[in-house]
């Protein structure tokens, strides 16, 4: 039990410090690799609640693809941070105010937060308990079973962003050549070479 | 006192002898894989391949380590220095940490975990962030542009690997490795999903960055992409994790579709041979195989092999996956 309270902290520790280290890194690059880091710390913490399948899938969704795809960018980025921070400094007194805003509307939301009586038995109620259903299994009866219609919704507005991004990237160049593989293996010989008995000094 | 020593101390130098006894052959395995790739290579472009050092050049190998760790080590100018040094340490760890779940043999398994192949996929989709630093951080172009290509391709072909482990799960029912090859003791899944294995198989190609998708190092190109500057014991690091990953991929081939530790017939003589030597029997036919493909094919250009995972293994594996589930709630073959 000790060592998990020891792993607990240092996992925390870790995932906050990593966490101001996003923020406070002066290469993008840096930034993005402390995201990464505490993306694990993370999926260690969810390990240490016996949730195994969430913590996979946020390494392989988060750090395995979409860090992967902002790190990608981030590098292509020429960015000159002096003039950056500059930029910073001037905007900063605007930021400040709307970040306090934020938190006097959040303090005035939480402050009023009623958690309705008897919830925990009715959140707890779905899944059994860890040592009769996997992690997989309890999710998957969640998801696909009982909550399947939701599912759907949810993949239909993801469906439906991805072709809006599709629709608004997709240019059509003209003159533009593409190879066709199919073109390409179905073309046979006698099709394209011609050979030809060609007398010296008369051309073809 | 006692407790501290039963309780935590002796569970500790036990798991790391385990440990040792996984990686310390491992090692072993990947200088002897570089040898037999020479060999192979040789064999089939009518050379010899190493044949001085040792008898056989068997020692060829170790005299190669012993070569790389004895030159000098070079960091570049403007190179990030930090992210510089961590990037091979990274890609070889990852090569290293996905073994905790492989499992060798009925129970001989560091850690049998319920999500053993998500684990294992999403070590394997990790190895792509040694790449990537190292081109970044070394300062140069070539070294970047194989970290781009790198990051786009790894990308393109975890998406298609995903649904073919998906399309093996659906005929499981579970995600623990074990669970996996007892599945297979009728029937090993390459040949109900002979088509997924080809296309995992050349996945695992694409995932380890090995010829004809060996376009992040394209020597002809890119003179060694990403690893261009690196020398002596980064360089080796490297070189370990890359063959270390090619062995782990061959594993998970043989975990998912030629049954792991399982004997090929399920009768006499093949079953009085212990399980670990069949799965290293499969390991060593997929490695061939590894080393056959690139004694063989031309590298793809870069448009086709985007084309290749975007527009043919991907839509090709989600159909198959729609397949495979519907045979199984058809015929009634869904796993309890």
């Amino acid at each position: 039990m000790i060592l998990q309270g020891i792993a607990f902290y240092v996992f925390a520790a870790l995932l906050v410090a990593s966490g101001v280290m996003v923020i406070s890194a002066r290469n993008p690059v840096h930034s993005v690799l402390y995201l990464i880091l505490a993306f694990f710390q993370a999926a260690g913490l969810c390990v240490l609640m016996g949730a195994e399948f969430i913590a996979m899938i946020l390494i392989i969704v988060y750090v395995g693809a979409v860090a992967v795809l902002f790190l990608f960018v981030v590098m292509m980025l020429d960015i000159n941070f002096r003039e950056l921070r500059q930029g910073a400094l001037e905007t900063l007194p605007l930021g400040a105010l709307i970040g306090l805003i934020l938190l006097a509307e959040l303090v005035a939301v939480l402050g009023g937060w009623i958690v309705a009586p008897g919830v925990a038995s009715i959140a707890g109620a779905p899944t059994p308990a860890l040592d009769q259903v996997t992690n997989t299994h309890a999710l998957g009866q969640l998801m696909y079973t009982q909550y399947v219609y939701l599912f759907q919704a949810s993949g239909i507005v993801l469906l439906i962003a991805m072709i809006g991004a599709i629709v608004l990237t997709l240019r059509q160049r003209a003159g533009v050549r593409k190879q066709n593989v199919g073109v390409q293996i179905a073309r046979h010989r006698d099709d394209v070479v011609v050979i030809r008995k060609v007398t010296t000094g008369e051309g073809v | 006192m006692a407790e501290f020593w039963s309780g935590f101390l002796l569970p500790l130098i036990i798991i790391v002898l385990e440990i040792l006894a996984i990686v310390v052959p491992l090692l072993v395995a990947v200088a002897f894989m570089t040898y037999a790739e020479r060999k192979i290579m040789g064999a089939m472009q009518l050379r010899q391949g190493p044949a001085i050092v040792g008898p056989f050049g068997l020692m060829q190998p170790f005299a190669d380590g012993l070569k790389l760790f004895a030159k000098e080590q070079i960091l570049p100018e403007g190179a990030n220095r930090v992210v510089f040094y961590v990037a091979p340490m990274i890609t070889f760890f990852l090569a290293l940490i996905a073994w905790a779940v492989i499992p060798f043999n009925y129970g001989v398994v560091l850690s049998n975990i319920n999500v053993g192949v998500l684990y294992l996929f999403a070590i394997s989709s990790l190895g792509v962030y040694g790449i990537v630093m190292a081109g970044w951080a070394s300062n140069s172009r070539y070294a970047f542009l194989g970290a781009l290509r790198s990051a786009a391709q790894m990308v393109s072909y975890e998406v298609s690997m995903g649904l073919i482990i998906i399309s093996v799960l659906l005929c499981v029912g579970s995600l623990n490795l074990t669970d996996i090859v007892h599945a297979q003791e009728k029937v090993w899944f390459c040949i109900p999903l002979l088509p997924m294995f080809v296309m995992f198989f050349i996945s695992a190609l694409a995932e380890t960055n090995r010829s004809p998708f060996d376009l992040p190092e394209g020597e002809s190109e890119l003179v060694a992409g990403f690893m261009v500057e690196y020398s002596s014991a980064p360089f080796a690091l490297f070189f370990l994790g890359e063959y270390a990953n090619m062995i782990l991929m061959s594993a998970m081939t043989s975990i998912l579709f030629l049954g792991g530790w399982l004997s090929p017939l399920p009768f006499a003589p093949f079953t009085w041979v212990p399980g670990i030597v069949w799965f290293a029997l499969k390991i060593a036919f997929c490695l061939f195989t590894f080393v056959w493909v690139r004694a063989t094919m031309p590298r793809y250009r870069y448009d086709q092999l985007m084309r290749l995972g975007w527009k043919v293994f991907l839509p090709f594996s989600l159909f198959w996956v729609v397949l495979t589930a519907g045979v199984l709630v058809t015929f009634g073959w869904l796993p309890k």
